[in-house]
């Protein structure tokens, strides 16, 4: 097996006095779907906050260990050089208002003054919309605004905007969580699809979303990381407890 | 980085995205960010200083007429600048008088738009034409109402002068606060409703299912709920009276004399300021009109920080 | 004597109900007659040359505003260019901080600044710029209105952008653009319709407003282009014709004032539009 795209060491993170994240420990795998679970409130959004360093944004946030991006740490590392190379979805989706779609799309590269010729422009947008299933739906009305999609649509969106960027990684936070159900399958369906060229680590609250995209899957609970291994043994044959309860319905 | 960019199709744009990462230093942006941020934050201090300046400036330049005057300033009647004597208690006088005048006409109609757009009528043909009135209203620049009230209101109070048997001046106190209650109508009437339609509808539904008719519900639920909000919504319409210059300029009058009555001709502090300032030469005048201007000030400042004070408060409650 | 009662009770109900309605639209009155006056007296006059040339010497027939017209635009331009920019970077700062000292006592500062009246903002501008340059100026003139016109900006700035969602923000932040792109080009064009509803207000307040300019902008009968020279404005000349004691400068301010009330009104009608139409969706 290739080394891992992002290894997270001995990692805590805290608001002033409280700690939202203790001592976690985490390898993603390059070219898989890992999955981050757990009930609300452990801890799970706040860690993938803090490997685009998108937590050190609110008051008071902290963080102790390291995130290690292939070998360089994150944390010593230009926040806005991580975030250009670590993607993100967002719970609900949020294109840009003000733009089309076409420049929603190129927004990544825009945002930051990159100038690029237009038909390379044309290129990435095509690509990235293709790579998120989005191109037939909206190739005929690229320069319409995006928020006239649908949510799903919308999504999908997003994911292309982050695609665009080519990261090493795209971190989605609970993606389908504000989208109805056929929305869901959709996203899930290209998740497993894009997981062909793209590192992506996914963070759910419904377990059963973990067990259809994921090949690895963490299991967090009250900042703690109680397991990880692959989605197969953890939902199988979980090491732990507080797995197995939870993944029972037990909790959460 | 290498890995994924050979296996992906974009490589292109990833080419390029190394070129700038290589061309321009994350550095560059960390330093244009604190500019931005330092042009900001200087900006919302910039406010602070300029209110301060404002302070300031009028307290060093009432200096002279305080040195000259003193406490006399705020008790003797008696404004003449030929003679060097500077007494303000006439202006304050008229001020108050114009003001809370203005302020008595005022209610009655301001809290009858109000319990309209509020409560009685929210939505609808009307209530929409009743509220583009009161916004038109508050639109129409000050001097425009002072050249219309001395076209229109000044005969008119002149004619119910000549009714009573008073001096027919047609400007003076009343006057001024006929059009200065016009004036402030819209802004007691607009937060009057916001606030009157703030009270919980499970309150007045309470009030109804107890057989109340819609007069007492509103009379033992919503005035005394809204009670506070009316008051700081009047307290505020009072701020803006009592600063208004151009229109009471205009009909007032402009005697420097203590005020007999309603129908006297007078002088408010902002009505002094804009007859005499640019004509003021002389240092110790120019600084006492100054210190009129100061005294304005505060007045206004204590009366619109206690209305918004207690509108805070009120929504902070909801 | 239960049922007489009741009775009473409706009707008093029925009565107070009237007297509402009757209170609300008698204050129509004032505003309709207002409106009538301007309309009547204003239009009598308007034509071409009244808007386009300036006024006579007394006993002239004719004559028109000319200067005044310009003189309102040099004001309300000047104005504007001293105080949109700070405006809106100190109405940014506040909705980018919304605890701390500072921009409380910013906000605190900006509702002083608000109520503070006209006249006493005059005063200031004349002691700032009028007594500096030792002379009465556009300058002077737009200082005070800028002063006015502040206020409004930062609070409609301020306003607007608390409303954008943070998932935006975070958007763009995500995508490695630095704090200052990100509020650049993207929060303020998702709020730029709020600011410029605002910026229009704010224009339309001191567009009327005579007081702070009786000795700082001054009047003038000629056309001034200088911002250095005193400078006639709409406001200014209807104070200054309708005081005057001769019947055809009274017709020339209803003229003035027709123009100003359309002016005036057509701001806010058009910052109304503006918000309603253009109104970003998220």
């Amino acid at each position: 097996m290739e080394s891992p795209v992002l290894r997270v060491e001995n990692f805590s993170a805290h608001f002033g006095e409280i700690t939202v994240l203790s001592e976690v420990n985490l390898a993603v795998q390059h070219k898989r779907v890992t999955a981050l679970m757990g009930p609300s409130g452990c801890g799970k959004t706040t860690l993938i906050r803090c490997i685009n360093r998108m937590h050190e944004l609110i008051p008071d946030a902290g963080v102790n260990g390291k995130i290690l991006l292939h070998d360089d740490d994150l944390y010593k590392m230009n926040p806005i050089l991580v975030r250009k190379k670590i993607g993100m979805v967002f719970q609900r989706p949020n294109p840009f208002p003000t733009m089309s779609i076409y420049d929603n799309v190129i927004a990544g590269y825009t945002l930051n003054g990159i100038r690029i010729k237009k038909n390379e422009k044309d290129r990435i947008v095509e690509e990235s919309l293709q790579k998120a299933a989005l191109w037939e739906e909206v190739k005929d009305r690229l320069h319409k605004k995006g928020t006239f999609l649908s949510g799903g649509q919308q999504q999908r969106l997003c994911i292309a905007r982050a695609l665009a960027m080519n990261p090493d990684i795209l971190l989605m936070d609970e993606p389908t969580s504000a989208l109805d159900p056929k929305a869901t399958t959709h996203i899930e369906r290209l998740i497993t699809e894009l997981k062909k060229n793209v590192t992506i680590l996914l963070v759910t609250h419904n377990i059963a979303q973990a067990g259809r995209v994921s090949d690895f899957t963490a299991f967090l609970y009250l900042g703690e990381l109680v397991e990880f291994g692959t989605t197969e043994k953890l939902f199988t044959v979980p090491e732990d407890k507080r797995t197995e309860e939870y993944l029972s319905g037990k909790f959460g | 980085m290498a890995e994924t960019a050979a296996s992906d199709k974009t490589a292109g744009a990833r080419s390029d995205v190394t070129k700038y990462f290589q061309s321009k230093t994350p550095k560059s942006s960390v330093a244009s960010d604190s500019l931005f941020k330092a042009l900001l934050y200087g900006s919302a201090v910039l406010m602070l200083l300029l209110l301060g300046g404002i302070i300031i400036t009028l307290l060093v330049e009432s200096i002279p007429a305080i040195k000259a005057t003193g406490f006399s300033f705020f008790t003797e009647t008696v404004w003449d600048p030929v003679f060097q004597e500077y007494g303000a208690l006439a202006f304050l006088v008229g001020t108050l008088l114009t003001s809370f005048l203005a302020l008595a006409i005022s209610i009655p109609f301001s809290l009858a738009i109000a319990l309209y757009l509020g409560e009685y009528f929210r939505e609808g043909a009307f209530s929409a034409l009743l509220k583009s009135a009161v916004e038109l209203l508050a639109g129409i620049p000050s001097v425009i109402f002072g050249f219309w009230a001395l076209f229109v209101l000044v005969p008119l109070v002149r004619s119910i002068e000549i009714q009573l048997g008073v001096v027919p001046y047609g400007v003076g106190i009343l006057t001024a606060s006929l059009i200065l209650a016009v004036m402030i109508i819209p802004y007691s009437a607009s937060i009057g409703s916001d606030v009157i339609s703030l009270v919980p509808a499970e309150l007045k539904e309470a009030a109804l299912s107890l057989g109340a008719t819609r007069y007492e519900m509103i009379k033992k639920v919503v005035l005394p709920y809204a009670r506070s909000g009316l008051c700081a919504g009047t307290l505020l319409s009072l701020g803006r009276a009592i600063g208004e210059t151009m229109a009471v300029t205009m009909v007032i009058g402009n005697s420097n004399m203590m005020p007999k009555n309603i129908f006297s001709p007078s002088n408010t502090m902002a009505s002094i300021i804009a007859n005499e300032f640019a004509e003021a030469t002389d240092t110790v005048h120019v600084s006492s009109l100054i210190e009129v201007g100061l005294l304005l000030l505060i007045v206004t400042l204590i009366i619109n920080l206690l209305g918004s004070y207690i509108i805070k408060k009120m929504t902070l409650e909801q | 004597m239960a049922e007489g009662r009741i009775t009473f009770r409706i009707i008093k109900d029925v009565l107070f109900k009237a007297v509402v309605i009757l209170s609300s639209f008698i204050m129509i009155i004032p505003l309709l007659l207002i409106i009538f006056y301007i309309i009547r007296n204003g239009i009598a006059v308007i034509n071409w040359d009244f808007i386009t040339s300036l006024p006579k010497p007394m006993g002239e027939l004719g004559g028109g505003i000319a200067n005044a017209i310009v003189g309102t635009i040099m004001l309300i331009c000047n104005a504007s260019v001293l105080a949109i920019p700070i405006g809106i970077c100190a109405g940014i700062y506040l909705s980018e901080h919304k605890k701390g000292r500072i921009p409380a006592a910013v906000r605190l500062c900006m509702e002083i600044l608000q109520g503070i009246p006209s006249i006493v903002i005059g005063i200031i501008a004349y002691s700032w710029v009028v007594v500096n340059m030792g002379t009465f100026s556009a300058l002077s003139g737009a200082a005070a209105l800028a002063i006015m016109m502040l206020p409004v900006i930062v609070r409609a700035t301020e306003e607007t952008l608390k409303l954008i969602p943070e998932s935006l923000r975070e958007a763009s932040l995500a995508l490695g653009v630095p704090y200052s792109r990100t509020i650049i080009k993207v929060i303020v064009p998702a709020g730029l319709t709020g600011i410029l509803t605002g910026v229009l207000l704010g224009v339309a307040r001191i567009a009327g407003e005579t007081a702070p300019l009786l000795f700082t902008a001054f009047g003038s009968p000629f056309m001034n282009m200088n911002i250095f020279k005193p400078v006639d404005s709409l406001p200014l000349l209807i104070f200054n014709y309708a005081t005057s004691p001769y019947p055809e400068w009274h017709a020339m301010a209803w003229g003035a004032s027709f123009v100003l009330v359309v002016f005036v009104l057509g701001l806010n009608f058009f910052a109304k539009v503006i918000s309603k139409k253009w109104k970003v969706q998220f």
